[in-house]
């Protein structure tokens, strides 16, 4: 079957068999490999991607079910080679171990911080629960998404004058 | 005026990780990303009987699919000799059954095809002729009379009984005993858990039938070990095979062994002629990798009417499945267990330990622990509590009047350890003190008044990491020793080669860091390769806490080892003896006259442009560190719940860490693998668990029924801590990886406990679900 999706603010279109998984069609025929795969049941999060902009497991939805859909993988969170927010919170923060987990945690932290610019912990932590860590303890993920909230409300500012 | 000297960042510097600059792109390269012209992928048909007789195995159907390359069954591997391995213990595993399964996932056959798809497909269609056996679910029966034999294939074996070990000195613990007012006993089991990396095991194997060339891409915690293991089990030349372990998604001890899968996919590779890929799905890697625990443990400890600590006697059953492959020093049959005496002055201590086979997956590895210390250090810390309350003492008083004093380290224990350094008194005042102790007491007094359920946990634990001296340590032969290997360029960058490998703990990072201290090169100059076997040193692997013990020894040996060469070198700049030479944080000076100084970077330039006659050119150094003697962190844990009486539910309120892992290289780090520790042991502690029915169907083969705890569900830690360092280790560090996975089981348990004490509940084994602790006070309560 044809689908065809935006992928980080780039048409692509590809012909699949109908039961290839959209995390495998990211992965193996887009060859995005940041998005990762850990558990293959929904409940580990490492496969997370944005569909127009909303927090989506990819191993548990087709391929050819996003076609004409909208996707942000990691490698979509930079603009223009500058590191989003949430990016450069991950690295200050000591957010990432071993980075399995982490462009889905970062996925899930910018969509926290489209819809609530100024969350708590409780928010965060909340937000993130579909996506499972087994480095950090979640402390450091949780500040990084805070620092990023406050990085991006003092860069929204007006300059004072 | 002299411009000040840019600072160092070495030692006790929280540098931001190099490796997150790709990790946070995206860019990280993990098995799963590896990608080889002409590659096949390779999926593996698991029985679904615990035990059970093969009558037969008909490939034909899978074999004529379309896309299927070949259909691999144990009787192929055994016309290569390969359907048997080596285990870590020594002890054999079938690679693909022949004779019989002996677990529920055990391998029995695989499909290598042009498509991950298409193999899963034809897996469906393997027929295997299975008759069911009797199935052993449990050690204790393993061990009865007549239970049905796992291991009838292995000569000798005549029952279910692995090993029988001992340590310590039986007689005087009895002694101690017979002299003792109080005797304390608990009988726990210690849950088969799974560390469950959110990345699981796979590989990627590239035989190059022309050359022999055999280069394996691997979720490897310890490539140079594998490497050798290959070598021995397949007849290959050493030279030949390439271990080459990617980044990787977490490890804590699931990556150590050599799983049936790698072999497989290596004669694959081999005999067909092309790369094959293997990548495991979450329920193969829970119900077939290494597991952890599953101790039976009976402690008994001997006191005094005062508190005073006489001795120690301890009995284990240790559950290791269907085939031995513990990942442990050979020497110790279960690990370093006997490190059980905790952080107490015991005088006499006696352990006795045996293992059975039983028809469950095979592993035993150290979940983020160093080889069974986990066990020990909570069942002292279980033991030490229940104590207290039988003595009417305050559990923190109690440990306070028995800790090994600062003055008696280095101290021998009563079953042989020589504890390097402690101040265990610093550690459980910071950590009572931080958790506001006095106050909790009141506050917890009153709360019962009113019938609410409030808890304090303590757990004051000593670890043993760091493995270790050749003398003691060796798994398969192979002496516990790990190199480094140190090039300084003609611009003064360096590139410094590691046997061990990470696996999210930093060694880019902390181990450029070490060199920067030692020759005072930035570490963002400093290049750490770790991973690939053609090119790091040889070394034993990142598990048990051991990278920084010994690694980062040799980083350090290997550092001063260029050093001494960078002082000839500057002497020869200087136009002075090399006597007359001093080095401090990257500049060499002549002695009383600082102002006639050169860099690393003078010294690195002149070492391949303008060095003395009869001197070599260059500045490198390779250096191999044969650990003196193990390290002892250590740390008091101090939890706070509540417990709801009517639904056994309870929450944790607060989680008070105190470590000492000696000298910190990167603080940050260090937080951060103690952060990640407290949740794993808050996960042991509450939720994890690998059961099985009596069938041996194992329950908990996906992440709806093996549960990890999210961020919800954890804890908030406030972490604190003490500086004792390691006066053997060349930069007195110890090792942190584990610490808070061995020391808060305990406290969170112990927490529960104490808040349960009205109600005179003395034990719940883990994991506490509400239901089990609903269950004990209604036990407790007399009720049904």
């Amino acid at each position: 079957m044809k689908v065809t999706v935006k992928v980080n603010g780039v048409e692509r279109t590809a012909d699949v068999e109908s039961r290839l998984l959209l995390v495998h069609l990211i992965r193996e025929v887009l060859g995005l490999t940041g998005t990762h795969i850990g558990c293959d049941t929904t409940h580990c999060g490492a496969c997370t991607v944005l569909l127009d902009g909303t927090p989506v497991k990819s191993c548990t939805m087709f391929g050819v079910q996003a076609d004409g859909r909208e996707i942000t993988t990691v490698e979509g969170l930079a603009t223009n080679g500058q590191l989003d927010a949430v990016q450069e919170a991950f690295k200050e923060e000591h957010g990432l171990q071993c980075g399995f987990c982490t462009p889905a945690m970062m996925l899930v932290g910018a969509s926290l911080l489209e819809r609530n610019p100024d969350p708590t912990e409780d928010d965060v932590r909340w937000a993130i629960s579909g996506n499972i860590c087994r480095c950090t303890g979640y402390m450091n993920i949780v500040k990084a998404i805070q620092t990023a909230a406050r990085a991006k409300a003092a860069a929204s500012e007006p300059a004072s004058v | 005026m002299a411009a000040e000297p840019e600072v160092i960042r070495g030692i006790g510097h929280s540098v931001k990780r190099k490796e997150d600059d790709r990790f946070i792109r995206g860019k990280g390269n993990y098995i799963d990303d590896i990608k080889l012209p002409g590659m096949l992928h390779m999926a593996i048909l698991r029985s679904p009987f615990a035990h059970a007789k093969i009558n037969g195995v008909d490939v034909s159907k899978a074999q004529g699919v379309p896309g299927v390359v070949a259909v691999v069954t144990g009787d192929l591997m055994a016309q290569h000799n390969l359907a048997w391995m080596p285990t870590l213990s020594g002890d054999t595993q079938a690679v693909l059954a022949t004779d019989k399964v002996r677990f529920q996932g055990q391998e029995v056959a695989a499909v290598i095809a042009d498509d991950p798809y298409v193999a899963k497909d034809a897996l469906e269609l393997i027929d295997v002729d299975y008759e069911p056996l009797d199935v052993v679910v449990t050690p204790q029966r393993a061990l009865e009379p007549g239970a049905p034999l796992i291991r009838d294939e292995k000569e000798g074996q005549s029952d279910n009984h692995i090993y029988h070990w001992e340590s310590g000195d039986k007689e005087a613990t009895d002694k101690a005993f017979a002299e003792a007012d109080t005797v304390v006993a608990l009988d726990t089991h210690y849950p088969r858990s799974h560390p469950s990396p959110v990345e699981t095991c796979g590989c990627v194997a590239d035989v190059d039938a022309a050359t022999g060339q055999t280069t394996i891409y691997m979720t490897s915690q310890a490539p140079h070990a594998i490497r050798t293991v290959f070598a021995l089990v397949a007849g290959l030349p050493e030279e030949n095979i390439r271990i080459f372990s990617p980044d990787i998604g977490g490890g804590f001890g699931n990556k150590v062994p050599v799983y049936p899968g790698y072999v497989v996919a290596t004669a694959a590779s081999l005999l067909l002629g092309h790369p094959v890929k293997w990548i495991e799905e979450r329920t193969e890697n829970l119900i077939s990798t290494g597991f952890a625990r599953d101790f039976h443990m009976h402690g008994e400890m001997a006191l005094k009417r005062d508190g005073t600590m006489l001795g120690l006697r301890v009995s284990l059953l240790a559950d290791e499945g269907a085939f031995h492959a513990d990942a442990q020093p050979s020497k110790f049959k279960v690990g370093l267990f006997h490190i059980v005496t905790g952080s107490y002055d015991l005088p006499a201590a006696h352990v006795e330990a045996d293992g059975a086979y039983t028809n469950k997956a095979p592993g035993g590895v150290a979940y983020r622990c160093s080889f069974r210390v986990t066990e020990a250090s909570y069942l002292i810390e279980r033991l030490v509590q229940n104590a207290a309350y039988e003595l009417g003492m305050d559990p923190s008083e109690l440990r306070l009047k028995n800790f090994i004093k600062p003055e008696q380290f280095p101290y021998i224990s009563a079953t042989g350890f020589e504890y390097d350094s402690g101040d265990y008194h610093g550690a459980m005042n910071l950590a009572l003190e931080k958790v506001g102790y006095q106050d909790l007491l009141k506050e917890q007094e009153a709360a019962r008044a009113e019938g609410k359920l409030i808890g304090i946990g303590l757990a004051s634990f000593t670890e043993v990491v760091g493995a270790g001296p050749h003398k003691d340590y060796d798994i398969l032969g192979l002496k516990m020793n790990d190199g480094a290997e140190l090039r300084i360029h003609p611009t003064g960058k360096a590139i410094l080669k590691i046997s061990s490998q990470t696996q999210g703990q930093g060694h880019e990072t902390t181990f450029a860091q070490i060199v920067a201290e030692e020759l005072g090169i930035q570490p963002e100059d400093i290049k750490v390769q770790h991973g690939d076997t053609d090119n790091t040193p040889y070394g034993l692997g990142t598990y048990a806490s051991r990278s920084t013990p010994t690694v980062g020894a040799a980083t350090a040996m290997v550092a001063r080892r260029v050093r001494e060469k960078a002082i000839k070198l500057a002497a020869h700049l200087l136009e002075v003896s090399e006597d007359d030479v001093e080095y401090d944080k990257g500049r060499f000076f002549v002695k009383g006259a600082p102002d006639q100084v050169k860099t690393i970077q003078d010294v690195a330039f002149a070492a391949y442009t303008n060095f003395p006659d009869g001197m070599e050119s260059g500045l490198e150094g390779v250096y191999y560190y044969d650990p003196p003697n193990l390290t002892f962190p250590f740390g008091t844990y101090a939890v706070v719940v509540e417990v709801d009486a009517e639904t056994g539910e309870w929450k944790v309120r607060r989680v008070v860490a105190v470590d000492d892992c000696g000298v910190r290289i990167n603080p940050m780090i260090v937080e951060g693998q103690i952060h990640g520790g407290l949740a794993e042991g808050f996960a042991i502690a509450a939720m994890e668990q690998i059961t099985f029915d009596e069938s041996g169907n194992c329950i908990g083969s996906t992440f709806l029924d093996y549960l990890i705890p999210t961020a919800w569900e954890t804890p908030r830690f406030e972490t604190f801590e003490t500086v004792t360092p390691s006066p053997h280790h060349p930069i007195g560090a110890k090792g942190v990886g584990e610490s808070a996975t061995v020391g808060s089981p305990a406290a969170f348990v112990n927490a529960v406990i104490d808040a349960l004490q009205p109600l005179g509940v003395k034990n719940i084994d883990m994991p506490l679900t509400s239901a089990r602790v609903w269950e004990a006070i209604q036990a407790a309560q007399g009720g049904a």
